[in-house]
């Protein structure tokens, strides 16, 4: 099978929805001439010209605004923040307008738009530019939030967000873009709200999601060579979260640790340790065990960002203890 | 020559010495800066200020020590034409303990309070309500302290901008809004972006006194500021100075350029602030062949010093990441 960039496979899920479909745009900073910041949009404008994919001032919170009433009224918009730390300039047109618009409306305007870019730390970027708000999202009912951890997924769920007639809210990485994976050249969708299990095991269960799924395989691969057999649980969304596969897997293992770059305090974490204990107490064997980045803004320096970090150090020393080894 | 003769008059040998020397120095940090960014002792964003440094020189001049400032994410040039020493800036995008905010900012948050530079802001237009709420403060304390709060032509569509330029204006604020236009934002130049390509006319629509400057030319950013200063002081508000400049580099160090031809970028170059300078010091006799030297020498040191006492330190130790976030002792972070 043909190997391909996550960036690519993002770009050709957008593309081959937009020439089914001309309600649908893509709309953000340096998307267009620039080709993308990240170059996830390479050769798009070239393909669909300046009326579908559209430059934007430094204006997040207009052209959210913008995205969510031309979604309201029959169009079907992209909106790329930069990051996401950009998106909280835009986050009232987020969770007041395109969350709150069917409910409040009594069922009248649904919303189908999808706001995509990267999220999470991405090297030495100091404390504004490394933040992982998954959780802030996943936290606010009428949205929709996807946290892909490959090339693979990635397409077919951005393929499923973008004719979603719900909000979706897609979270990548720069830490990924370059990552290249096997996809088929052929069409495939990836429903929203069912995660994947991406390695089988027997002793534990590692939960996970997004670029830190990378740090639960590497653990898994090393704890492999202790003889401990693990699953590990891709959620590939956040909202809704495929309690089912999670809560069987523990039934299975009888052990759970949870990996997750946000911040500890109401994070996916820890609201899935309350789903577990409730659902499945007579199955645990441990206390679930969560890692995250530490309480604290992510610093510039590199010791620090090693103190804070989640890294497979980190989570095999969390599965020992859910052990007792 | 009549008009060479006028600014003889209004400004000083030393001030134009001041000017030269404290030009030239933040030119050669940020080349410094540029060469171990390559060598990726630096990480990270990382945004030069090369070419635009007869704002920061010339606002300086026009300012007293007491004022405060603060800027976006290109903010090298700025604390050190305050006169912080380059040494810890250059310590803190290395990253290391001894830098101006402990290795934990790097490139994009330079702050020093001893020298009222208040950051060093990521977030594009996120420092310009910060700026004036600074110049509130001055106001409410009854000091005669005004804020000077620069951006990025790139900042001016923010919707946060044009709040706080609405209020601190109705407020009388005393603040002086800089924008330093150097005509892009990352790849996107002022004409897209919308149809006012005069970005001083912006504060006409909330009546704040507002003009263009010729940013590359070191005498009029200290006129321009001198006036905006002076309207501040006596409580008449807010002044948007809209400064022309241009960006010798790439927005950041990765950046291709293919936005821009290299014919711009030499057309500018030729315009160079520092050697408009240089010149002026030479045609009234006030600069030798020895004077030079012994400025670029001084700069050298100041730039090498920067680069040794940054290599040497040490990085922040791990207990460093709980530390300068609550300002009370013995926060209770969760850590399990
Ligand atoms: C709210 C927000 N959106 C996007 C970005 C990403 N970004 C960083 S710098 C920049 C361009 C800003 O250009 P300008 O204001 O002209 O300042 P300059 O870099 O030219 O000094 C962009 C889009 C950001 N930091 N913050
Ligand atoms: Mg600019």
């Amino acid at each position: 099978m043909r190997v391909i960039e996550f960036r690519e496979a993002l770009r050709e899920a957008m593309s081959e929805e937009m020439r089914k479909d001309p309600t649908i745009f893509l709309m953000g900073e340096e998307v267009a001439e620039y080709n993308g910041a990240y170059k996830v949009s390479k050769g798009m404008l070239a393909e669909f010209g300046p009326k579908r994919v559209i430059d934007t001032p430094i204006a997040e919170l207009g052209f959210a605004g913008i995205g969510v009433g031309a979604a309201s009224n029959g169009l079907r918009p992209i909106i790329e923040f930069m990051t996401f730390n950009f998106s909280l300039v835009a986050i009232d047109q987020v969770i007041n307008s395109a969350a709150k618009m069917y409910s409040m409306s009594g069922g009248q305007y649904n919303v189908p738009i999808v706001f995509r870019g990267p999220t999470a730390s991405a090297g030495m970027l100091s404390s504004q530019h490394s933040q992982a708000f998954e959780n802030w999202y996943a936290n606010c009912p009428g949205l929709k939030v996807v946290v892909p951890s490959n090339g693979y997924d990635a397409k077919g769920l951005l393929k499923s967000a973008i004719r979603d007639n719900d909000p979706v809210v897609f979270m990548e990485s720069e830490q990924m873009y370059g990552d290249k994976m096997e996809v088929p050249e052929e069409e495939y969708y990836i429903p929203l709200g069912v995660a994947d299990i991406k390695r089988a095991g027997t002793d534990v269960t590692i939960v996970s999601f997004g670029k830190i799924m990378k740090v639960a395989m590497a653990a898994a691969q090393e704890l492999e060579k202790e003889g401990i057999s693990v699953e590990v649980v891709d959620l590939r969304t956040v909202r809704p979260i495929d309690y089912y596969t999670v809560i069987n897997s523990v039934k299975k293992t009888n052990r759970l640790v949870v990996v997750e770059e946000a911040w500890p305090l109401a994070s996916i974490s820890r609201e899935i340790a309350y789903k577990v204990q409730k659902d499945a107490f007579d199955y645990l064997d441990a206390p679930v065990k969560a890692v995250t980045t530490a309480d604290t803004p992510l610093p510039y320096a590199p010791t620090l960002i090693d103190a804070s970090l989640p890294n497979a150090a980190r989570v095999i020393k969390a599965v020992k203890e859910v052990m007792y080894r | 020559m009549a008009k060479a003769a006028d600014k003889k008059q209004k400004f000083s040998k030393e001030q134009y010495l001041k000017w030269y020397e404290s030009m030239l120095l933040m030119r050669k940090f940020e080349e410094k800066t540029g060469q171990v960014y390559v060598q990726q002792k630096i990480k990270g964003f990382c945004h030069l200020y090369i070419g635009q440094e007869a704002i920061v020189a010339g606002t300086v001049s026009a300012t007293r020590k007491e004022d405060k400032h603060i800027t976006a994410y290109r903010d090298h040039a700025h604390p050190i034409g305050l006169g912080l020493h380059p040494k810890y800036v250059m310590a803190e995008m290395y990253a290391k303990i001894t830098g101006c905010s402990k290795g934990k900012g790097g490139s994009m948050h330079i702050f020093s309070k001893e020298h009222n530079f208040v950051g060093g802001h990521g977030i594009v237009g996120g420092q310009v309500p910060l700026g004036a709420g600074i110049a509130f403060a001055e106001k409410y304390l009854g000091t005669e302290n005004v804020c000077v709060c620069s951006m990025g032509d790139g900042a001016v569509r923010q919707g946060a901008l044009h709040e706080a330029f609405n209020m601190a204006m109705t407020w009388k604020l005393p603040v002086i809004f800089v924008i330093e236009n150097n005509m892009y934002a990352m790849g996107t130049s002022v004409e897209r972006t919308s149809n006012v390509h005069d970005l001083w006319k912006l504060g006409l629509a909330y009546d704040m006194p507002s003009k263009p400057v010729d940013g590359l030319t070191v005498e009029a950013v200290h006129e321009a500021m001198e006036e905006a200063v002076a309207r501040a002081r006596r409580g008449d508000g807010p002044t948007l100075l809209e400064m022309k400049t241009y960006r010798y580099k790439g927005h950041s160090m990765s950046d291709a350029q293919t936005y821009r031809t290299k014919e711009e970028v030499k057309e500018y170059q030729e315009q160079d602030p520092i050697l408009k300078v240089l010149a002026t010091l030479q045609a009234n006799k006030w600069i030798d062949d020895k004077g030079i030297e012994e400025i670029e020498s001084r700069v050298k040191a100041l730039v090498d010093e920067s680069v040794q006492f940054a290599e040497e330190s040490p990085y922040p130790e791990p207990h460093e990441l709980y530390e300068d976030v609550y300002s009370e002792p013995n926060y209770p972070f969760i850590k399990d």
